[in-house]
């Protein structure tokens, strides 16, 4: 006990690092997702492809290789200097952004064609259509899908500790090679990690009553 | 000038085509109803008429702009032409009045406060101004169809165009939904209504439109039409629906 104690003050630490990097990595990822979504959805065929192979090719390799090819890849090149923190904010958004895409894709189709057609005949354009029309409703029915992936992109930072960005499992890591004890410090970890992720999934449930499709 | 032209209207979904060639004119005040089978075209036809659907040949004039000259922007004309769902495609996620507001408001047409009050006129028009902080799902299907109307009218179309508007009621609602399309047609609305609602027809249209296989088959004020058809097909139709 006195050890998880004392380890808290490094702990939260590592906790904001943590919270910081899903904070920016989650808003990028979902700009990355929509962009990509829209892409997908446009009417040419070119844009389609870039946003299928963007999506296909995160999908289908693993997120240590990404994380890999961005820090130590793309670090290789001269005119490329990414800290570890960034290359992980970077590799979690993207990751995020590929399966924010497929997630909002679906979302928007979802949406019955009447509702365009009744925007659009009242003179809206397609942009004024997927804003006030398409986009509010189709992100309503997204909402569980949506808290289900920042949940997880929430747990892949704790990879980022690989590459040595101090965040809480790197943090715990630390205390653990110092103190010798993995049990109480790996179970605490968990414990803060569990608090988080209820707290959004918490947070999810709130969005969804209040904004419930009647 | 006519409000609607159609010259040598064409629209084929791939190989199959389904107006094959419709030539006509509404003008101003009038009120056309459109009738036919079942997959006879009468709903292409109305959604060619703001390019809902891309028209394959031919033309369209609306209030004398051609709607396939790329010059002229859709947007704008299709702000001039009001369109009234089988399905009511009312806004689920807005407040009866947001549905009503959202269009004029945005489009830079009416500022908030007097779009509101422009709902709340036409929502008391068609016996609704009770309803004007409600959502779609807790209407009635009737009543969704009459906001549906009150929509269209909140950005002042020179046209209505109505796609089977009370198909998809019950029966004890259509009445309302007629009543509210009666009393537009008597203030001098120009309106187009492709219906299966025979005695709406009879009564309130100046003239029919018999649609089947592509072609406009039979035209002609209703008394006619529906007491001496002429054409073979029109009589088998009416003989099946009347």
């Amino acid at each position: 006990m006195d050890t998880i104690i004392e380890s808290l003050p490094m702990l939260w630490e590592g906790l904001k690092m943590t919270l910081y990097i899903f904070a920016i990595a989650i808003v990028l990822g979902f700009l990355i997702g929509l962009i990509m979504a829209l892409l997908r959805l446009a009417p040419v065929k070119v844009l389609n492809w870039i946003a299928k192979i963007f999506v296909d090719a995160i999908r289908g390799t693993p997120f240590i290789v990404q994380l890999f090819f961005i820090y130590f890849g793309l670090n290789s090149f001269s005119w490329v200097s990414l800290d570890n923190v960034w290359a992980g904010i970077v590799t979690v958004a993207i990751n995020a952004g590929a399966y924010f895409a497929e997630i909002i894709r679906a979302g928007i189709q979802s949406i019955d064609k009447g509702q365009t057609e009744a925007a659009r005949s009242l003179g809206l354009n397609q942009s004024q259509n997927m804003r006030y029309i398409i986009l509010p409703q189709a992100f309503r029915r997204m909402l569980p899908t949506i808290t289900n992936q920042a949940i997880i992109s929430l747990k892949d930072t704790s990879l980022l500790s690989i590459i040595g960005v101090a965040d809480l499992t790197q943090r715990g890591r630390v205390i653990v090679s110092a103190t010798f004890e993995p049990f109480t410090i790996y179970l605490a970890l968990g414990v803060m990690y569990f608090i988080i992720i209820y707290l959004l999934s918490l947070l999810s449930s709130y969005l969804e009553r209040r904004f419930v499709l009647r | 000038m006519s409000m609607i032209q159609v010259s040598n209207l064409k629209k084929s979904f791939g190989e199959l085509e389904v107006i094959k060639d419709i030539s006509t004119a509404v003008e101003p005040s009038e009120v056309v109803c459109v009738i036919g089978p079942s997959g006879s075209g009468k709903s292409t036809f109305l959604r060619c008429l703001n390019r809902l659907e891309e028209i394959s040949g031919g033309h369209v004039y609306i209030d004398g702009a051609d709607i396939t000259d790329p010059k002229n922007n859709i947007n704008v004309i299709r702000q001039k032409v009001g369109m009234v769902f089988q399905h009511f495609n009312l806004f689920p996620h807005m407040t009866v009045l947001e549905n009503l507001t959202l269009a004029p408001v945005k489009l830079g047409k009416l500022k908030q406060e007097a779009a509101e009050k422009k709902a709340l006129g036409l929502l008391d028009k068609v016996g609704l101004g009770a309803k004007a902080k409600a959502y779609p799902g807790e209407l009635s299907g009737g009543q969704k169809q009459r906001v549906a109307i009150a929509r269209a009218l909140a950005m002042d179309p020179k046209v209505m165009l109505f796609d089977e508007p009370t198909s998809a009621l019950d029966p004890e609602m259509v009445g309302d939904v007629l009543g509210v399309m009666k009393d537009l047609a008597k203030e001098g609305m120009t309106m187009i209504v492709v219906t299966h609602e025979m005695g709406f027809a009879a009564e309130v249209a100046d003239r029919v439109l018999f649609i089947d296989g592509g072609y406009i088959v039979e035209e002609n004020v209703p008394n006619e039409l529906f007491g001496n058809p002429q054409h073979v097909r029109t009589k088998a139709f009416l003989s099946k629906v009347l």
